[in-house]
């Protein structure tokens, strides 16, 4: 077959069917995995819920409250049993890392004591930064059972208690940064209620 | 277009054949020559498509020799499973586009060409973003930025436009899969050099306590390991030819 | 004062080339002589700003209210490549003298994954109008800033006894990783 010539009305004809054919895809790619994309951030979601606060026989995911702060917001999840809480996941957020924003899950029990701490998103160095995460190193452990009103959510070198990650002390302090936010969303939101 | 054109001397494989039955002298000889040189025929025909394929693993290699397609190169290959989850993702690209473009290249002026090509690039690039992120969202993650910039990856582009462009979908389909799995095949080598040398691990297991020289992990340990990875390719390459 | 850190962040602590890799093909490819290296600064300033501002304001104000984010890449890449094929088209009618210049740099642009890079990370990162803007000159400038002192010294190199093999662009990949470890060096200073 002949190519076509490349006359005005050709070149428009072509760039329109493809653009459409291709929009047409796009769409309806998109509305197979729109689904699947929102239940997997979902699941993320649940699971770090899961691992900082203890069993709950609600659906914290659906009992959530928000609080804006330093330009962001703050999402709490209360967990229950019966009609007792039993904890609150707070998704806390910070621009202070040393590649772009870290998110993290932090668990509080009612009294304001830290339950375990999951890190949901964050781009820090590998290697490096990415020590932050459970499976990768022990610094998030030393945050367990501690309340912020007497554990000083700094590192050391900012006269601190947290012992940085060694060589990240920019991720380490982001993190800290992260906690305390949280700390801070959910003493004010209790105080409110 | 230097990058284009570098491309466009790739070579390209006549796929015709034909049996000449005047050099035969008796009938039974020309029976048995026809069947042979078919035979030679259909073989030299999937040596061509190896040929084909196999040209995008070392000789034409989009990282080691034509230097293409960088900085997802750099970018991603922190660790060993980084750098097989790019190529594959850029490899399903690569043979995609390939195959449309052959299919729809005489439905399309030749001055939108370049334009044409890029609308169906970057629609299957979302695809595999959108797939991703659905399926494997721990991935997704960690490639990160570089899972929209397949899009101007120049080996895609490059080989839509010096290959795809000018030859029959089944040759497409091998030449993306070709420079598709060789780019991935890089990508592979230099995640595991870094991850070897920068974190004591490969494909994530530890073999040595501790850390490594983290410098490999850093971004300048990636400019100087593909340096030196570029030099064993060119002395791999010496050797084979 | 926060646009001050903004273009202090994308010109030293994480330089678009050293620390992102971002248009690291150009970055190896026109960088033989300083001389167009300037050029090809001068052209990806221009693309980038613009392409930016335009990426930005059609993301803002088409995508995200008729809830057609998953169609940022295709759109992105369709206006910065007639972005530049518009550029070229008026430089060529206005100056020509630019146009001689930057000229041959232009259909480079497309492919040049910087572009595409900045105008998503600029929306990634929740910028404002202005914020994009100055975010993406600031990128701009740090990827001249790469590619001219990058140039500079393979200017310099073309002149000494480099081993056989690692001739052209090994010992190219060897000095920018030499490079970027200097610019490690501006590592929390925002």
């Amino acid at each position: 077959m002949a190519k076509k010539k490349s006359t005005f009305l050709n070149m428009v004809l072509t760039l329109l069917v493809i653009t459409l054919v291709a929009s047409a895809l796009l769409g309806s790619i998109y509305s197979v995995t729109s689904e699947p994309i929102r239940m997997a951030e979902l699941a993320q979601k649940n699971e770090a819920i899961q691992t900082v606060v203890p069993p709950f026989d609600n659906v914290p995911s659906e009992e959530v409250s928000k609080l804006a702060l330093d330009g962001d917001t703050l999402y709490f999840y209360t967990a229950r049993i019966g009609d007792s809480i039993i904890g609150t996941a707070v998704e806390t957020f910070t621009n202070e890392g040393f590649s772009g924003e870290i998110k993290l899950m932090v668990g509080f029990r009612p009294d304001g004591t830290i339950i375990d701490i999951a890190v949901l998103s964050h781009a820090e160095t590998p290697g490096l930064g990415d020590k932050m995460e459970k499976s990768k190193s022990a610094f998030s452990v030393q945050f367990q059972d501690k309340n912020p009103e007497s554990f000083r959510l700094a590192v050391k070198k900012d006269r601190g208690d947290v012992d940085a990650i060694t060589a990240s002390t920019i991720s380490s302090r982001a993190y800290c940064d992260a906690v305390q936010r949280a700390y801070d969303g959910y003493m004010k939101v209790k105080k409110e209620k | 277009m230097s990058n284009l054109s570098r491309m466009a001397s790739g070579t390209r494989f006549g796929i015709r054949c034909r049996v000449q039955p005047s050099s035969v002298k008796a009938l039974e000889g020309k029976r048995c020559r026809e069947i042979l040189q078919i035979k030679w025929c259909l073989q030299t025909n999937t040596m061509n498509q190896w040929k084909n394929f196999s040209k995008g693993l070392l000789k034409e290699n989009a990282v080691f020799a034509l230097f293409l397609g960088l900085c997802p190169t750099l970018g991603v290959t922190t660790s060993a499973i980084n750098g097989l989850g790019m190529g594959l993702a850029t490899t399903f690209v690569l043979v995609m586009s390939n195959l449309v473009v052959s299919l729809v290249k005489n439905f399309i002026p030749d001055k939108v060409r370049i334009p044409s090509f890029i609308v169906i690039i970057a629609t299957f690039v979302t695809i595999v973003e959108m797939v991703m992120k659905a399926y494997v969202p721990v991935l997704f993650d960690a490639l990160g930025l570089f899972i929209p910039l397949i899009v101007v990856n120049c080996i895609v582009l490059g080989r839509a436009e010096a290959f795809a462009s000018k030859n029959g979908v089944w040759s497409s389909i091998v030449d993306g899969a070709g420079m598709g799995l060789g780019f991935g095949l890089a990508l592979t080598v230099l995640g595991s050099v870094r991850e070897i040398l920068g974190s004591g691990s490969i494909f994530g297991f530890k073999f040595i306590a501790g850390d490594g020289m983290l410098v490999f992990v850093l971004a300048p340990g990636a400019f100087i390991a593909l340096g030196y990875l570029i030099v064993l390719a060119n002395m791999l390459k010496e050797k084979t030819s | 004062m926060e646009y001050i850190l903004i273009i202090i962040a994308a010109v030293f602590v994480s330089n678009i080339v050293l620390n992102q890799f971002l248009g690291i093909c150009p970055f190896i490819g026109v960088s033989s002589k300083v001389s167009t290296a300037f050029g090809m600064t001068g052209a990806v300033t221009f693309v980038m700003v613009i392409a930016t501002l335009v990426t930005y304001i059609i993301f803002q104000y088409v995508l995200v209210p008729f809830q057609l984010e998953y169609m940022r890449t295709i759109t992105f890449i369709l206006v910065i490549a007639s972005l530049v094929q518009l550029v070229e088209i008026i430089l060529k009618k206005i100056s020509p003298p630019l146009y001689q210049a930057l000229g041959i740099f232009l259909p480079l642009i497309t492919t040049n994954c910087a572009v595409l890079g900045v105008a998503v990370l600029a929306v990634q990162k929740d910028f404002n109008m202005l914020e994009s803007v100055v975010f993406a000159a600031g990128n701009a400038l740090g990827f001249g800033l790469a590619l001219i002192t990058f140039s500079g010294i393979r200017e310099y190199l073309e002149l000494k006894s480099v081993p056989k093999r690692m001739k052209g662009v090994p010992i190219a990949f060897i000095v920018a990783g030499l490079m970027a470890l200097a610019f490690m060096g501006f590592a929390g200073m925002v």
